[in-house]
């Protein structure tokens, strides 16, 4: 059984192809040379046309976007040089050509070279702004590069020759074209970088066709130029003529005239510069002796100068006011004096010893009555104290029970009670004290219960 | 001073010193003898740069580098018109 083979439409079909086509390097930006045919300019401002050489054509779109600012009316016919990516018209499946940029063909290898060298040189940075030297604005003297004969260095020396006719200029013999005309001009800014008197350089020539200004395109010229250590003034051709050379350049000038007026200041505005410079001088030098002369004479007519006597007389006078003033004082401070030392004893007549004893007295007589007063109730309350304890004494008193009719026996000495027969023998001496008084008896028998 | 005396200035440089003299001139706050000075210096310098700006001949010399360095000579315009 062989196996089912996969069923494409045409649309994908047509979207592989194109995918294709636009996947590849070389078609994504080639550059293509033919002539024009069925040409139409459509009204959505697309350009529908056919390139054809001898052999073959191409179905070719430039779109509004990109034709707006051709540099050219393409015609039928036209010659040209056009730049685009192949790719695919899906619907219809054919291929064709979307130009981007066109120029007429005959210069176009010239151009193509320029458009290339100009890209590779702004991507290196050799154009920047920032790269530029500045113009001095009063040089000590010109360097020319161009051609010894011809507009151009007319056209320079007559125009420095009206505007500062008394700088020097010194001329580098080139050759503008041909050949030999780029290593000459490289050779020519780097022997003016080596003499190095002059401050500033035009490198140009006249007006010509693209192939007679090429020296000026090519990438030795723009590298010196870019590396000359002299400030660099570009003039080739005419005003619409761009070239490397100008945009490698510290400042691009229309024309060679334009670059000379670039390059020196104009004598006239130097001349009032330096008129205005000079007044200015004398104006200040005035100014500075007038008041000089101003201070001088204040000086001399101050009363000093003029009256010296006086002078003396006032300086007598406030001699004497000061010493009256000083006088006045010194009586001043004594009484003042006099008065504090009055508050200060009265102040201290205040802490005398004999107010101090008197206070004491005082307070001590006080004190003797609280006293006196504090022992009476003392003595008071223990008085009742007392009593009450006697009371109490009373009724817990031996006495009170040997009145009852109980006697206390005690030994002979007294000293101490017989409460047991144990220890008393028969004729010792016993003491019996009753409520009334005291019995010495004589013990005739013991007798334990 | 000296620097003008032995010609070194140019033209540039004696305006920017003459520049900064009046500047000073005006400021006033300089004493008498230096204001003297200075304004003696602005003349100089003043002369020294009208004679720059009036020198009527103009120098043109055609730069020709040779074994024994640069050359310098005269040069005559040449005028026949070829358009370079």
């Amino acid at each position: 059984m062989a196996n089912q083979p996969r069923i494409f439409s045409i649309k994908e079909l047509n979207r592989y192809i194109r995918m294709k086509l636009e996947s590849d390097s070389l078609l994504g930006d080639i550059w293509l040379r033919g002539e024009i045919s069925n040409f139409t300019h459509h009204s959505s401002g697309h350009m529908y046309f056919t390139l054809k050489d001898k052999d073959s054509r191409v179905k070719s779109i430039m779109f509004a976007s990109h034709n707006q600012r051709l540099p050219f009316i393409p015609k039928e016919g036209t010659k040209v040089l056009a730049r685009g990516n192949v790719s695919v018209y899906e619907r219809d499946g054919n291929y064709q050509f979307y130009v981007t940029a066109m120029q007429p063909d005959g210069i176009g290898s010239l151009y193509l070279a320029f458009e290339q060298l100009k890209s590779k040189l702004d991507a290196e940075g050799l154009f920047d702004a920032a790269r530029k030297r500045p113009i001095p604005a009063h040089p000590r003297a010109v360097g020319v590069i161009t051609s010894p004969t011809g507009a151009a260095v007319r056209d320079i020396l007559i125009t420095l020759q009206r505007r500062f006719p008394s700088i020097p200029v010194y001329i580098y013999p080139v050759l503008v074209q041909g050949t030999q005309a780029a290593p000459s001009i490289v050779k020519a800014i780097e022997a003016m970088n080596r003499f190095g008197e002059t401050d500033v350089l035009i490198v140009g020539r006249g007006g010509g066709s693209l192939e007679e200004l090429w020296a000026f395109n090519e990438e030795a010229v723009a590298r010196s130029i870019a590396a000359s250590v002299i400030p660099i003034i570009s003039a080739v051709g005419h005003e619409t003529d761009f070239t490397i050379a100008d945009f490698a350049a510290d400042l691009r000038a229309a024309t060679p005239t334009a670059a000379a007026e670039l390059a020196v200041p104009h004598l006239s505005e130097l001349r009032s510069r330096l008129e205005r410079q000079l007044q200015r001088l004398h104006q200040g030098m005035r100014y500075k002796l007038q008041e000089d002369r101003e201070k001088l004479q204040r000086l001399q007519r101050s009363p000093f100068f003029l009256y010296p006597r006086k002078y003396l007389l006032e300086q007598a006078e406030r001699l004497d006011r000061l010493t009256d003033k000083l006088e006045q004082r010194t009586r001043l401070t004594a009484e003042r004096g006099h008065t504090r030392l009055a508050r200060l004893r009265t102040a201290l007549a205040s802490h005398h010893p004999g107010e101090r004893a008197a206070y004491a007295a005082k307070r001590r007589e006080g004190l003797s009555k609280q006293l006196e007063h504090a022992m009476a109730s003392l003595l008071k309350e223990r008085k009742l104290a007392l009593h009450g304890t006697i009371r109490q004494l009373d009724a817990l008193s031996p006495l009170k029970v040997m009145s009852r009719g109980y006697g206390l026996v005690y030994d002979e000495n007294e000293d101490r009670l017989i409460k047991s027969v144990a220890g008393v023998e028969p004729g010792n001496i016993v003491k019996v004290k009753v409520a009334d008084g005291r019995l010495d008896c004589r013990v005739l028998d013991v007798k334990g219960d | 001073m000296d620097s003008i005396n032995n010609g070194e200035l140019s033209f540039e440089q004696a305006m920017e010193r003459l520049d900064s003299i009046v500047s000073k001139l005006e400021n006033g706050d300089v004493p008498l003898e230096t204001a003297i000075e200075l304004f003696q210096e602005g003349m100089k310098l003043s002369r020294l740069c009208g004679s720059k700006l009036e020198q009527v001949e103009q120098k043109i010399e055609m730069l020709i580098e040779t074994e024994q360095g640069f050359q310098k000579k005269t040069f005559a315009p040449v005028n026949d018109d070829k358009g370079e």
